[in-house]
């Protein structure tokens, strides 16, 4: 079938034309070795990790101030993104409490914010409000590890929010600027 | 005495049916490859724990790495030859057919539009091998980079009838200050909602 026959034409000795019985058998090797070649590049350049969406939503800035509610301070609690993968927190203003200084993860930010969350509830009676505020100093990583943060812990209302003077007087006072 | 004739066994194996599932795998891997566009700068993606995957279409991706530099990729070909056109007709820059077309195969690009022919005539490793030095922005809405964003998102409504998804793929070492230049471009055109992209975290949540 596959390979022609080509072994026609007259006999060199006189008589019968015997036509040669050829194999129909091709030889698939090189073709299955072409094949999973090609499949071991496709494999390789797919990508089966898809990247992840974190939705992240902005306070409009031109909406009008009187829509606004004010937040009582009791209930927020604000995240100061510094420098080396650090973070400062306070609850309430700033300057009227003694900020704290933990790292990102588990046993940092986490426990903070969980136990912040709870007692917060106990002692309002709503859910905390925090406040990101990244410094010049933080990078990106760290924005996207704090959301990560609100998104573990379940913290129900955060923003992002530009930092104030007063706050980057308490980063650089502590050493995190 | 009987000699025992052993039958001399061919070696060849039959190979039609590891052909076929040869090529069967390779059809498919073929028809569902996408193939991973080539940043032209490394980017380092953080990780984070949320496990919504990233829509395939009507996305606008922004990379920021290498130290605010800032890349533009849009999803659908007809989708960028019009969002060229646009931005020819406001730049007053003429397009030819023939940059179209290869703007139109050009996934991602960081050059400022006064450069774009230059950067479209490269071709192959000279692409590669180009320094892109990033779409010029700043927080103004008459920046480069809002007008490609703006153009887009035109085009989108208009062609697909859907709103156009941002996102923005930053590097992990990306300071601040870059990506909340980047983020107040964005809220200067009214897109307070946007994604950032991140990978698994591979480590388990608690509790």
């Amino acid at each position: 079938m596959a390979e022609l026959d080509t072994s026609s034409g007259g006999g060199k000795k006189g008589g019968k034309v015997r036509s040669k019985k050829a194999s129909t058998r091709v030889d698939l090797t090189a073709m299955v070795d072409l094949a999973f070649l090609l499949i071991t590049f496709f494999i390789l350049t797919t990508t089966l990790a898809k990247p992840k969406a974190m939705d992240v939503a902005m306070p409009d800035k031109e909406e009008k101030q009187t829509d606004q509610l004010a937040v009582a301070a009791s209930r927020s609690m604000t995240l100061l993104l510094g420098a080396n993968n650090k973070v400062e927190w306070f609850v309430g203003e700033p300057g009227k409490s003694q900020p704290e200084t933990v790292g990102y993860g588990k046993n940092g930010l986490r426990e903070t914010l969980i136990e912040k969350g709870k007692e917060i509830q106990q002692t309002t009676g709503k859910f905390m409000i925090v406040l990101i505020k990244p410094s010049d100093k933080s990078d990106y990583k760290n924005l996207v590890d704090a959301l990560d943060e609100m998104k573990i812990t379940a913290v129900q209302s955060y923003a992002i929010v530009d930092i104030s003077q007063p706050e980057l007087d308490l980063l650089k006072r502590d050493g995190n600027y | 005495m009987a000699r025992v004739k052993v039958p001399r066994k061919s070696t060849h194996i039959d190979m039609t049916a590891m052909c076929d599932v040869a090529f069967l795998l390779l059809t498919f891997f073929i028809l569902t490859a996408k193939p991973r566009p080539q940043d032209p700068i490394p980017v380092d993606i953080p990780s984070s724990s949320v496990e919504v995957a990233i829509p395939d279409e009507n996305v606008l991706l922004l990379t920021i790495g290498d130290g605010g530099k800032v890349f533009y990729t849009v999803d659908g070909a007809d989708v960028r030859k019009q969002t060229l056109l646009q931005m020819g007709e406001k730049y007053k820059i003429n397009f030819t057919p023939e940059e179209q077309n290869k703007f139109m195969s050009t996934t991602i690009f960081g050059v400022p539009i006064g450069s774009l022919k230059q950067f479209l005539a490269l071709d192959g490793n000279d692409k590669k091998n180009y320094k892109q030095p990033g779409i010029p922005y700043d927080t103004t809405a008459t920046s480069e980079l809002s007008d490609w964003i703006r153009e887009s998102r035109k085009v989108n409504a208009s062609i697909k009838q859907k709103p156009l998804l941002i996102s923005i793929k930053g590097d992990n070492k990306e300071k601040y200050p870059a990506v909340q230049k980047l983020i107040a471009l964005l809220q200067k055109q009214k897109v307070n909602k946007f994604s950032l992209i991140t990978s698994l975290r591979t480590a388990q949540k608690t509790k």
